[in-house]
């Protein structure tokens, strides 16, 4: 029992959850509405897109690399696609856009892949550098703006609500986009993936130590090139949501949103150096953020506000792991020289 | 002699660069000429690139120590509209502002990128919060602020002279940015090159822990290095205040990617410990030649800028991988 | 003459034109304790990784029980029974223990999914074969180095293991941590493994090898029953000099000491500890790994301060909270560790020299006298003869022995009166040690005091005037080195 304990107050997920139990009811003493079931809703159908992402961001960090390349190819698949259809007068359902949707994002993907695995070149370069390169092929060669239509099936199917919430003092009503199923099967796929595949199982370990990785079997540069291939699918796929929620196809307003989601990994207790943090830790991190992001409004904060809070968010939670890592190490070594002693 | 040598072969990224820009300056010299090679292109070119070459300086210097400084363009921001807010109190119902105006905001610009510079550096040394997060924090913290002072509106309405002034060219032929640029980049190589500290900040870079063991005062030395970012990347909002005759929360936002790009373009090794700010400033002009270049190509969308920029960011690592393996090999 | 397990004949192997191989023949025989020795550059790495199939030969064959190869691959290797434990370990410090030791099998099985009921019956007969006890959950990162050996020993043993291969096992160990190792690798050697030991320590050659194979310049030189081997042979066959001991006499000049500790003491590392070091004098300190000897250097120099006692330099109290308090003291430490905490590896060779000292080298505002910085570099590269065509190359194109030099001269530069010197043959050459050792002395006749932190006995017994011994952060042993002998540091130092 009491090693559960210490086992719980080791890791980083209940001090993430702390904090958002602490924000959400200072919101709802405030405003009284944060709890609200349209809030809760709205809430949850902010998540879906930064959550998608996330989970991608999670495991290139995981990894022991950094992607900041995820919002600029998710634009240039999720812009091809609609544009593509539109060209085509496409009139079907949301299944296909998402199909090319998906390719797209596996072969810009696979772009990033080839370069970090089989070149070995520092992820970070890398996906600065393909990030410039998605944006040029998007705004040059596509020409893109604004798509005020998009294809029917994909209108039709971001304006379908799971279930509708309505506020029963307000009367404000919200709905529950069907994408959110999208992110939960992301969610569960990602998980069952890391945790009880060899291949997730490799992502961990080639986070701890690449050299180790190789020498046990795992196969380094094919992991690594999956993993990018993936990660380019499940941005794509939140692209495409994104477009098909805001009913509108906008070429650039998801670019620079890579820095906020890696800051709600990061919070959620991911080491940046690769290796170690959990699914469930880093949906907490990004939950912080939404939640900030999306709830200062309800106790009279204006928006404008909303950066000096995600910054200073960041700054003090990334600083409290930053001790506690310093504060963990002291203790092991000074128990461990102890024991030493002892013996 | 020796050393010759081995200068020779180090600086091959820098050859390389040199080769790029060359050949793109030959290309455009056979077709378009005449847009391309007179002296306003060049003025105007020297005018603009500044702004982030200035941000960029302060990228590199934070990542030779091995970290990197990602709130330029925030404290860039945040200074300029500060600054702005001070033009439109000194500016008179007659539009005029005292001649002691303009040094005055350029001396508190420094002092501002210093203390938000500090800020960095104390939450890298003393806090111990990985770099890259550190100053993604305090640049959204820094771009907050400005947000919660602007409710993202621009800030103009104060006098013309400032833009005018640095908008002005030194005997008609050379921009004031360009001179402002050419200070900094000075002082920067003199600092890297020719002083005491210039050298601690590479062995730092190059091991923390043996710079420790070599007595070095490594927090010092992290905090003055991210207190000159500060203020090269205020200086940089300066620029951009002229530039634009306003200040606004979100301008410059792509220059933060953009920076990082240039210094690592230049040689510079983001595990730190490496690069020269030749190597940088050969990435800027080849950048800004590039894109002033592709303009003159009015059929070409200049959109297509940045597909060159990340395309010559990875052909150079690329190539870079080739050439470092070789050597590798040989030497195994 | 028995079967041999595994025979390599006449191997060649070349780099671009260097031959790191040439017409190198071993063998080993099941269940053997077989010592590969050589300096670095030998070729002993080259020879392990043709063993284990990470390298092709160039020319010769390999025999695995019978079977003739021309060539294997890492798999073959694995298939027929060779696992290789790099110093390293190869292990995953953010995983658990259980992943750590089943990984390598479910891999090689081809497994896509994760079973962790089966992962840990796999680990647990894993470490049940050695007797280790372990938390099957632990994250290994958390674990001893010793732990972190016993799991990569453990999960070597899962496959239909034959021979083991151990890379500078001892390197990191507690004493009593080596004799645990040497006891499971007999264990081992009842279970019929063979055992490759790769060292250059000599004791430990002599104590649990049976037979050796020493590697000078790619080529055999020698090998045979270790029985048949002793300390003056083995350093020949090693370099193929023959080195002159000579012991540092030390004649008292001043009555007052340059430097004193009054019970000095760190909780939880080392106490009431109280010396004296005189100029010229080298004053040695030794103990186990765990005897709080390598905290007692780094209080001196600053880097963990003292928490009692208090220390003197030249009769004046001084408080030494960080290493630039012990530089402006005139106090320099040569570190354990060369490579991470002694050296900027990547950076010059001169301004590795210089690091220390570049505030003495600047003219006013921190600007580098440049022509200073450079006479000052070539001045220690010929004091101390550092092998290199030019002091702007980076420190890592040197050899273990000339970056010690470097190290120490840039503390010499800093013209100290006390040098801490913590293991400072480690991993050297012996040619270089003698040079080292050499300088060393002479330093000291020149006037400074010395400090040499080492666990390597006859190098303390050789170069220091008096023998401190450490045990459980206390002093247990003082004496004059001209009346010890190794039997006597070791009784207390056990």
């Amino acid at each position: 029992m009491k090693n559960r304990l210490k086992k719980l107050t080791s890791r980083n997920e209940p001090y993430i959850f702390l904090v958002l139990l602490a924000v959400c009811i200072l919101i709802e003493i405030r405003s009284g509405q944060f709890f609200s079931p349209n809030n809760l809703v709205d809430i949850a159908s902010a998540m879906i897109v930064p959550g998608l992402m996330a989970i991608g961001a999670f495991m290139v960090i995981v990894s022991g690399g950094i992607d900041v390349s995820f919002p600029a190819l998710a634009s240039l698949s999720f812009y091809a696609t609609t544009k593509l259809l539109l060209d085509h007068n496409y009139q079907g359902g949301v299944v296909l856009p998402f199909l090319i949707a998906i390719g797209f994002g596996a072969l810009l993907g696979a772009f990033n892949g080839l370069f970090i695995s089989y070149f070995k070149l520092p992820t970070l370069i890398v996906t600065l550098g393909s990030s410039s390169v998605f944006k040029g092929l998007m705004q040059g060669a596509l020409n893109s703006r604004q798509l005020a239509v998009i294809p029917t099936g994909m209108r039709e199917w971001g304006k379908k609500a799971l279930f509708v919430a309505k506020n029963p003092v307000s009367g404000l009503t919200s709905r529950m986009p069907v994408a959110f199923l999208v992110f939960l099967f992301a969610l569960v796929f990602a998980f069952f993936l890391l945790r009880f595949t060899m291949f997730g199982r490799g992502i961990y370990a080639i986070g701890g130590s690449e050299v180790s990785a190789e020498r046990a079997g795992f196969r380094v540069v094919l992991t690594k090139f999956l993993l990018y291939i993936m990660v380019g699918m499940i941005a794509s796929v939140a692209g495409l949501i994104r477009v098909c929620m805001m009913q509108q196809a906008h070429p650039t307003n998801m670019l620079g949103m890579e820095m906020n989601i890696i800051a709600g990994v990061v919070l959620g207790g991911t080491a940046i150096t690769g290796g170690r943090g959990t699914l469930l830790g880093c949906m907490l991190g990004t939950l912080l953020i939404v939640i900030v992001e999306n709830s200062l409004i309800l106790i009279g904060i204006p928006t404008s506000w909303k950066s000096v809070f995600t910054g200073a968010l960041i700054i003090i939670g990334t600083g409290v792991s930053a001790y506690q890592v310093m504060h963990q190490g002291k203790t092991r070594s000074s128990k461990g020289k102890k024991q030493e002693v002892a013996q | 002699m020796n050393k010759k040598r081995n200068k020779l072969v180090v600086d091959r990224h820098m050859f390389r660069l040199i080769v790029m820009i060359v050949a793109w300056m030959i290309f455009i010299a056979f077709t378009r000429f005449r847009k391309f090679y007179n002296l306003v292109n060049f003025q105007t070119m020297a005018a603009q690139f500044p702004e982030f070459g200035l941000m960029s300086l302060g990228v590199m210097l934070t990542m030779i120590t091995g970290g990197i400084d990602l709130s330029v363009v925030g404290n860039a921001n945040l200074t300029s509209i500060l600054m702005a807010y001070l033009l439109i109190n000194m500016t008179d119902v007659a539009g005029a502002i005292p001649p002691y105006a303009i040094p005055l905001v350029f001396f508190l610009a420094i002092l501002i990128g210093a203390t938000l510079g500090i800020f960095n550096g104390l939450l890298v040394s003393k806090a111990h919060i990985p770099p890259i997060l550190a100053t993604l924090g305090s640049g959204e913290l820094y771009t907050g602020i400005c947000m919660a002072l602007t409710k993202g509106n621009a800030v103009s309405k104060f006098s013309r002279t400032y833009a005018t002034t640095i908008n002005n060219r030194l005997f008609g032929l050379i921009p004031v940015q360009l001179i402002i640029f050419t200070i900094m980049a000075l002082l920067v190589w003199f600092l890297l090159s020719r002083t005491v500290f210039g050298t601690k900040i590479y062995m730092l870079g190059t091991s923390a822990t043996a710079a420790k063991f070599s007595g070095l005062k490594t927090d010092t030395l992290l905090i003055k290095t991210y207190l000159l970012s500060g203020i090269v990347a205020a200086l940089g909002g300066m620029i951009m205040l002229a530039n634009y005759n306003s200040a606004r929360a979100d301008y410059g936002t792509v220059y933060t990617l953009q920076c990082v790009l240039i210094v690592v373009l230049g040689g510079v090794n983001p595990v730190g410990g490496k690069g020269k700010i030749s190597g940088v400033i050969l990435a800027i002009v080849l950048l800004r030649m590039l894109e002033t270049g592709l303009n003159r190509f009015p059929k070409i969308s200049s959109y297509y800028i940045s597909l060159i920029w990340g395309g010559v960011l990875i052909l150079v690592m690329v190539l870079n991988f080739f050439t470092e393996n070789k050597r590798v090999r040989r030497k195994g | 003459m028995g079967e041999s397990l595994l025979k390599a004949v006449n191997i060649y192997k070349s780099f671009v034109g260097v031959e790191a191989l040439k017409n190198v023949t071993f063998e080993i025989k099941p269940g053997e304790i077989h010592c590969l020795a050589g300096e670095n550059g030998s070729g002993k790495s080259t020879l392990i990784k043709i063993i284990s199939g990470v390298y092709t030969p160039d020319a010769g064959y390999m025999e695995f029980e019978g079977k003739r190869f021309s060539k294997i691959t890492p798999i073959d290797a694995i298939k027929n029974g060779i696992q290789v434990i790099y110093q390293d370990f190869s292990i995953f410090p953010n995983l658990t223990v259980m992943e750590n030791l089943a990984f390598n099998s479910e891999l090689a099985d081809r497994r896509k999914l994760v079973n962790h009921k089966r992962m840990r019956q796999i680990a647990e007969e894993a470490i049940a074969k050695i007797d280790f006890k372990v938390d099957l959950d632990a994250i290994v990162g958390n674990l001893s180095v010793a732990e972190k050996q016993m799991i990569a020993i453990s999960r070597a043993l899962i496959f239909n293991t034959k021979l083991i291969i151990m890379d500078e096992p001892t390197t990191a160990l507690t004493r009593r941590e080596v004799s645990n190792l040497f006891k499971i690798i007999l264990r081992l050697k009842e279970m019929g493994i063979a055992i490759l030991f790769v060292s250059h320590k000599l004791n430990e050659v002599f104590e649990i090898s049976e037979n050796f194979t020493i590697l000078r310049s790619g080529e055999r030189v020698a090998s045979g029953s270790t029985s048949d081997l002793d300390a003056k042979k083995f350093t020949y066959y090693m370099t193929g000099r023959e080195f002159q001991v000579h012991r540092f006499e030390y004649e008292k000049v001043k009555e007052e000491p340059i430097f004193s500790v009054d019970k000095i003491g760190i909780e939880g590392s080392f106490s009431n500890i109280s010396f004296d070091v005189h100029s010229g004098e080298i004053v040695g300190i030794t103990g186990l790994l765990d005897s709080g000897r390598t905290e007692l250097g780094l209080a001196l120099f600053g880097i963990k301060p003292i928490e009692e006692g208090e220390i003197k330099m030249r009769g004046k109290r001084i408080k030494l909270t960080n290493p630039r308090r012990a530089i402006h003291n005139k106090i320099g430490y040569l570190p354990e560790d060369r490579l991470s905490e002694g050296l900027f590896l990547s950076q010059s060779i001169g301004d590795n020299i210089v690091i220390s000292e570049i505030d003495n080298l600047s003219k006013a505002f921190g600007i580098l006298d440049r022509k200073q910085r450079r006479d000052e570099i070539k001045q220690w590269v010929k004091n101390l003869a550092i092998a290199t065509p030019n002091p702007a190359n980076a420190c890592q194109t040197l050899s273990g022995g000339n970056q010690q030099r470097v190290v120490l001269a840039k503390w010499l530069a800093c013209d100290l009166d006390l040098l801490i010197l913590n293991g400072p043959t480690v991993g050297v050459d012996i040619g270089s040690k003698h040079d080292i050792h050499s300088i060393l002395q002479d330093l000291a006749k020149r006037g400074m005091g010395l400090i040499i932190i080492s666990d390597d006995l006859p190098e303390v017994l050789e170069n220091c005037s008096r023998i401190l011994v450490l045990k459980n952060g206390q002093v247990v042993g003082d004496m004059l080195a001209s009346e010890s002998d190794e039997k006597k540091i070791l009784s207390y130092m056990m």
